[in-house]
């Protein structure tokens, strides 16, 4: 392409249309038609949802029925019913603990295959494998490698893994948060890898100079470097933790007792099991509260919106 | 070139923590699929982690006996009829959001980028009072609409990135030429945004077909069924044939994993590029 000549026109070009007032407005009418299809099937199925669930929370429902106004009773029955702050207080230990184990792993396992050896790039295949099967698919394994008789525990012969792994309501908890770490992991492994490669190779460079060691190097430079990606993925992974029903509905039904009742499982049974729909929908405001106040409080970290800090990786 | 040597840094933690999750990744897997070759006999009777004495494959023909291929069809239908308008919708978006100007267009991009942050499972209870209402109960195209809409905010996220990774001279050149926005849109921007749109197509897909929650809630006939549904109702159904559920389990899989494996380097690169930045 020989860019020389076409300097020329381009300059008579952008003088004329300086000329004019607003020479973009004209351009960005016609433009902004291309968003509204986009932006119908959002505001139609996630908008209007949206407000839907918050007028819906203060109305009771069957799920059939005629939906009749409540008032707050809803609202008021929530804050004074001990099973809600025991979903609320699981759906943060599962966020937190979720977190604080797949983050460093996902992290180290971003950098290792973001080198180049040909090992490594399997390894990342085989790694990926998980994201595949969908976690009903995943729960309805675990259940059958959980077996004290069958699965794992005997295979490998050791009987300290011969545990009721399922039916033990400390447990119950773990293996959801080892399960669903063994489903994201990979994901946010394949994030950190694409991050770690984007960080330019001189700053390595100049640190070795001034005699930084690896160790001082992975967290002064790769860790600062990575900052955006963290935001990015503990962003996805937090806010994931307030979507997690299939995985545990699936493999432990929320049991045993209520074990591992999350909120947006609660929210669930409450809803379509019970056929208490204002009630439900109380909980689902919750989780959105819950959801945007992370996000923001994520963003916020990184000390910059998301658009800007995607424009600043660029 | 660019980074080779720094890349081997941390060998050692990561090399071992990367050789044991392959570990962890890898066992499941194999005991999924060994113990799906396996007679009722040979699960009670053997060691779980070894391999089939008698290998059969008499799980999977009930399993495909079992209504699997109607399953299959309804998923095939859910997924195809949601990611195609997803992409198109999504595509023209992040065309306009990352050419055009104006506060329209800003708050488009503001809202879609607050939907990431929204847990859309949290609005499904007016999801289903809206579908009763507009007499989609039970049909897969009350699955289709919700997914589309759920899967927007990504795909205009992923692609927006790579439009904006387009150089300005090329849209001005283009411009030159005499061409409209619209023409430069499929001329320009679709051919040089193939690789998000094959990602943003794969990962919706993989979303779409392993989805359980939509079609739990917007569906009730058993000819309606999806996969991830059929698979947790087989089970419930075979709970004591326990090769039998899990040849179910690679049954479903087994489609996804064709794509990846077709698909593969372009989802990675495209994923790679659409989160990392």
């Amino acid at each position: 392409m020989s860019t020389g000549q076409m300097t020329a026109p381009k300059v008579h070009r952008e003088q004329r249309r300086t000329a004019a007032p607003e020479p973009t407005r004209g351009r960005a009418a016609p433009l902004a038609w291309l968003a509204v299809p986009a932006l119908i099937f959002f505001v139609a199925f996630a908008v209007v949802p949206l407000a839907g669930v918050l007028v819906l929370s203060f109305t009771n429902w069957d799920g059939i029925g005629a939906i009749t106004p409540a008032g707050v009773s809803n609202w008021l029955n929530a804050f004074a019913d001990p099973g809600m702050y025991h979903a609320l207080w699981l759906t943060f230990v599962v966020m937190v603990v979720s977190w604080l184990v797949q983050t460093p792993i996902s992290l180290l396992l971003g950098v290792f295959t973001a080198g180049s050896q040909k090992y490594r790039a399997l390894l990342a295949v085989l790694y990926f494998l998980p994201l595949l099967l969908s976690s009903a698919a995943i729960a309805i394994a675990y259940k059958a490698l959980l077996d004290p008789n069958f699965g794992l525990a005997a295979g490998l012969n050791m009987p300290l893994l011969a545990q009721d792994w399922l039916g033990d309501p400390g447990l119950a908890l773990g293996v959801v948060i080892f399960v669903i770490a063994w489903q994201f992991v990979p994901f946010h492994t394949l994030i950190y890898q694409g991050g770690v490669r984007q960080i330019p190779r001189s700053i390595y460079e100049a640190a070795e100079i001034d005699g930084a060691g690896k160790v001082k190097q992975f967290f002064f430079i790769t860790v600062p470097q990575l900052k955006y990606t963290i935001i990015t993925s503990s962003t996805l992974m937090t806010v994931g933790a307030l979507t997690y029903f299939d995985l545990i509905f699936v493999l432990t039904g929320g049991g045993p007792g209520n074990a591992t009742r999350i909120l947006p499982l609660d929210m669930y049974l409450t809803g379509f099991r019970a056929n208490l729909m204002g009630p439900a929908s109380v909980l689902a405001v919750i989780l959105v509260v819950i959801g945007l106040a992370l996000a923001l409080f994520l963003q916020r970290l990184g000390g910059k919106d998301r658009t800007g800090s995607q424009l600043e990786g660029m | 070139m660019k980074g080779r040597r720094r890349l081997g840094r941390l060998n050692l933690p990561g090399g071992l923590a990367g050789w044991l999750w392959l570990g962890i990744t890898i066992v499941p897997i194999y005991y999924i699929v060994i113990t799906s070759l396996k007679t009722q006999a040979g699960y009670f009777g053997q060691n779980p982690l070894a391999p089939p004495v008698s290998p059969t494959l008499e799980n999977y023909r009930m399993v495909i006996e079992a209504d699997f291929t109607r399953y299959f069809f309804n998923s095939a239908i859910v997924t195809v009829g949601a990611v195609i308008p997803t992409l198109a919708v999504a595509f023209m978006a992040s065309f306009a959001i990352v050419r055009g100007k104006g506060k329209f267009l800003a708050g488009v991009n503001a809202l879609f980028l607050m939907g990431l942050a929204i847990p859309l499972q949290a609005t499904i209870i007016p999801i289903y009072l809206m579908i009763i209402k507009m007499n989609l109960y039970d049909s897969l195209l009350a699955i289709i609409l919700p997914s589309i809409a759920f899967a927007i905010p990504l795909s205009v996220l992923i692609m927006c990135n790579f439009i904006r990774d387009v150089p300005n001279e090329l849209f001005e050149s283009m411009r030159l030429d005499g061409c409209s926005e619209w023409q430069t849109m499929w001329r320009l921007a679709l051919p040089l945004t193939k690789p998000a749109i094959v990602t943003v197509g794969i990962y919706n897909g993989l979303g779409v077909w392993n989805g359980f929650l939509l079609p739990l809630i917007l569906t009730q006939s058993p000819e309606l069924r999806v996969l991830p549904l059929g698979l947790w109702t087989f089970q419930g159904e075979f709970s004591v044939n326990i090769p039998a559920v899990l040849a179910s389990v690679v049954l479903t899989t087994i489609p996804v994993l064709v794509l990846y494996i077709v698909g593969r380097r372009q989802l990675l690169s495209g994923l790679t590029a659409g989160f990392s930045k």
